[in-house]
């Protein structure tokens, strides 16, 4: 079963490259990773979905190993709480001037846009759940994907929610971000 | 005040309290080598780096300080690797300092660049690439502090050599700012009282300390716990040490190679009291069937640990001397009585199969000199070991009484270890007896470092336990293989003449009737002596669980007529 995290680390040159290794490191399997800025200069933000064969003893052992790395603030297991996932696809269509209304009303549908129009293709841009993009694409598979790339998941839970933090006395379920036991003193 | 980065590098070690450094010069170091000169630092020229590398490591297990290594870029800082890794795999306490060619050659494969963060990345417990000069002094600082603290190990600053050499302002940074790195001492209020419901239940108890043990200064707390709760202890190979040997609760070693009585107690337990200790394969054998009955509680500072090989009922995270001191006033006194007669009695039936009682027939066997070296230094030198049959042996028969005395390579398993540990524990404890246990096979690894010891004067004993095979190898084709040698067989130079050609005191053992003399003679020879035993060829360990077999399953000893053996 899928699980997926969301983990805040450090903005620091080689993060990407440490969470990548230790995954291949303690043979987890990434079904997709997606990292980006947050609204503080200095954190970073992945959203991991990784496979988790023994479900929750795995997700403990995804966790425990992320807090190994220095860099690493905070990781929550957001699978099951209310939270707004998303994916974004660009799928280019090899269609002429002729099929452009058919992609266009299955854009409409799907909300979503055609983005770029060539002598003989199209762009199309989706934002959505996985679901919704797997079945965009299945219907404009028929005309012609020439091209295709996707962003992997992002999310955010709903309203005040956090998700689960197995372990205890870990790092991060200390943090918290007007918290100055971030400074370690010795 | 403006300092070039190579002068904030000593600032900063200086400041950390470190006096001696291990370590090999190269072109991408030499602004580091300079200014070393002026700073109060002994710095040991190793004759490799990997010899280097296990010197700060020995130093870090005996002194319980952090070891500090050095080597240029390239090849100077692979040479490191094995040394890294084996630290990592043990939790030892290293900063590595590695040259780094100048930032804008980074990535052109310019002369001896070698990605060395990206190579130690998974052997490390962090890593630093410096680019500019303002970056070192935070870092040090940092490495310094990950190394030691939480569970310690080995951290790495590769540092390139424009960063040595600019000049920057120098301010020491009073405090590290780690947000994402907190390690817990106490464990959660709930967690402890979930165990003390366990603890009282347990009718058949048993304390597994391992490594963390002695990393966290916990052995005061671990006896009075064990004899508040009268609860046996049994020992990983790294844990020896942490509980005094001669101690009536005390059950030796578990594990492959670990006493029958020992890994019988676990595996009819019905509480196991996993101190420090990760479960490894080489103490549980087969998981299937690993103390079926048993109820586990994991004390343990690296939550990673916690389920990984063994799913437990009750983990506590934290720091296990805090947690003990949380535990101990909660706990009530009992008295296990029936348990540990059950157990004494399995003891009975694994003594009687002892090699100390096997007839004398003046061949050497490694069990028996240790057992005499053991004898003749009261059991209080500070041992070092290499890998292998011997290692096994001295774990069995060096019967530790006091903690920090036993250095050995046990989660990588490092042959080459022993010799340059043992000098590096020499300059932490210049006035103990060392002494360095090896077999013919790893000692040649790291021979080189003999050089080392004579240069520095290093007091180090070695013991050469040589069968002219590479032992445990050859032992497994014995069991595993029926009997087809393959590469084991080694023919090795005359060790007493390679010992004689570094100005060493030496001398070959082959008859019973020298031991007692020889031993004498190395520990009244001031500095470096080197004995070489003609040890029993195709002689091996018992007790032995075999590599995925249940941890009860063992081969043990063989029962040789037990005409009483002369004592030694
Ligand atoms: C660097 C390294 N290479 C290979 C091994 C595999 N190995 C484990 S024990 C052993 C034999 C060691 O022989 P020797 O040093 O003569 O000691 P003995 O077992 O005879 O006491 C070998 C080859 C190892 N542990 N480390």
């Amino acid at each position: 079963m899928n699980y997926t995290f969301i983990a805040l680390v450090e903005n620091k040159p080689g993060v990407l490259n440490r969470v990548a290794s230790l995954f291949r490191r303690r043979n987890f399997n990434i079904e997709s990773l997606a990292v980006g800025r947050t609204e503080k200069p200095d954190i970073s933000r992945m959203t991991v979905v990784v496979d988790c064969p023994n479900g929750d003893l795995d997700a403990h052992k995804i966790e425990a190993n992320l807090y190994k790395l220095v860099n690493v603030i905070d990781v929550q297991d957001v699978t099951n709480q209310p939270s707004v996932t998303r994916d974004l696809a660009l799928i280019k269509v090899m269609v002429g001037p002729e099929k452009r209304a058919e992609v266009n009303s299955l854009a409409d549908i799907f909300r979503a846009r055609i983005v770029d129009v060539a002598a003989d293709s199209v762009i199309v841009e989706i934002t959505g759940t996985e679901d919704k993009i797997e079945g965009m694409i299945e219907l404009l598979r028929p005309l012609g994907i020439v091209e295709m790339v996707r962003t992997g998941r992002v999310a955010m839970t709903r309203g005040v929610n956090d998700g689960v933090r197995r372990v205890p006395g870990a790092n991060g379920s200390l943090w918290r971000e007007d918290d100055e036991s971030g400074l370690a003193e010795y | 005040m403006k300092l070039s980065g190579a002068e904030i590098l000593w600032e900063c070690v200086v400041r950390e309290g470190v006096e001696v450094v291990f370590g090999y010069p190269g072109g991408a170091n030499m602004p580091l080598y300079d200014a070393m000169l002026n700073y109060p630092i002994h710095h040991v020229l190793v004759r490799h780096e990997q010899g280097g590398a296990h010197m700060a490591d020995g130093f870090a297990r005996a002194s319980g300080k952090v070891g500090v290594a050095m080597a240029t870029s390239g090849p100077g800082a692979t040479n490191l690797v094995t040394g890294i890794a084996t630290a990592m795999m043990d939790s030892i306490p290293v900063v590595f300092i590695t040259g780094q060619v100048a930032a804008h050659l980074i990535g052109g494969d310019a002369f001896q660049e070698v990605d060395v963060t990206g190579i130690t990345l998974p052997i490390t417990k962090h890593n630093y690439l410096i680019t500019r000069a303002d970056e070192i002094a935070e870092a040090v600082r940092e490495a310094f502090y990950i190394a030691r603290s939480g569970r310690p190990g080995p951290v790495l600053i590769d540092i390139c050599k424009n960063a040595q050499i600019e000049k920057t302002e120098f301010e020491y940074p009073e405090t590290v700012k780690l947000p994402g790195y907190q390690p817990v001492d106490h464990a959660p209020k709930e967690s402890l009282a979930r165990a003390l419901q366990l603890i009282e239940k347990a009718r058949r108890p048993i304390i597994l300390c391992g490594h963390g043990a002695l990393m966290s200064g916990a052995e005061e707390a671990l006896m009075n716990f064990a004899v508040k709760t009268q609860t046996p202890v049994a020992s990983t190979l790294l844990g020896l040490g942490a509980f005094p040997a001669s101690h009536p609760l005390s059950l030796g070693m578990m594990g492959m190679h670990g006493e029958v009585h020992t890994n019988l107690a676990i595996q009819n337990s019905d509480l196991i009291l996993a101190f420090g200790m990760r479960f490894d394969d080489r103490v549980t054998g087969t998981l299937k069937t690993y103390a079926p009955r048993a109820k586990k509680i994991h004390v343990e500072i690296d939550p990673s640990e916690v389920h990984k090989n063994v799913a437990v009922d009750v983990p506590l995270v934290g720091d296990l001397k805090t947690v003990l001191a949380d535990l101990i006033p909660l706990v009530d006194e009992y008295d296990h009585d029936e348990w540990l007669q059950e157990i004494s009695g399995w003891k009975a039936e694994a003594d009687a199969r002892s090699i100390m009682n096997w007839p004398e027939d003046d061949k050497l066997y490694v069990a028996h000199l240790i057992s005499d070296i053991w004898r003749a230094t009261d059991g209080n030198a500070i041992i070092a070991t290499d890998v292998g049959q011997h290692q096994m042996w001295t774990a069995q028969y060096y019967a530790l009484e006091k903690p920090n005395r036993w250095l050995t390579s046990g989660g990588a398993g490092t042959m080459g270890f022993g010799l340059p540990a043992a000098i590096g524990a020499w300059f932490a404890h210049k006035n103990e007896e060392i002494w360095a246990i090896a077999g013919d096979g790893g000692f040649q690894m790291t021979q080189a470092e003999l050089s080392t010891a004579v240069q520095e004067g290093a007091n180090v004993k070695i013991a050469i336990m040589n069968n002219s095979f590479l032992g445990m190898v050859r032992q497994w084709q014995e069991f595993f293989f029926e009997k087809r040698y393959s590469a084991v067989n080694m023919r090795s130079p005359d060790f007493v003449k390679i010992a004689e050609a570094h100005g060493i005191p030496a001398r070959r053992v082959t008859q019973r009737s020298e031991v007692a003399e020889a031993i004498a003679w190395a520990r009244q020879t001031p500095g470096a002596v080197l004995l070489e035993f003609r040890v029993e060829q195709e002689d091996a360990v018992y007790p032995m669980v075999p590599a995925g077999a249940a941890l009860d399953q063992m081969i043990q000893r063989p029962v040789k007529e037990l005409a009483s053996r002369r004592n030694p």
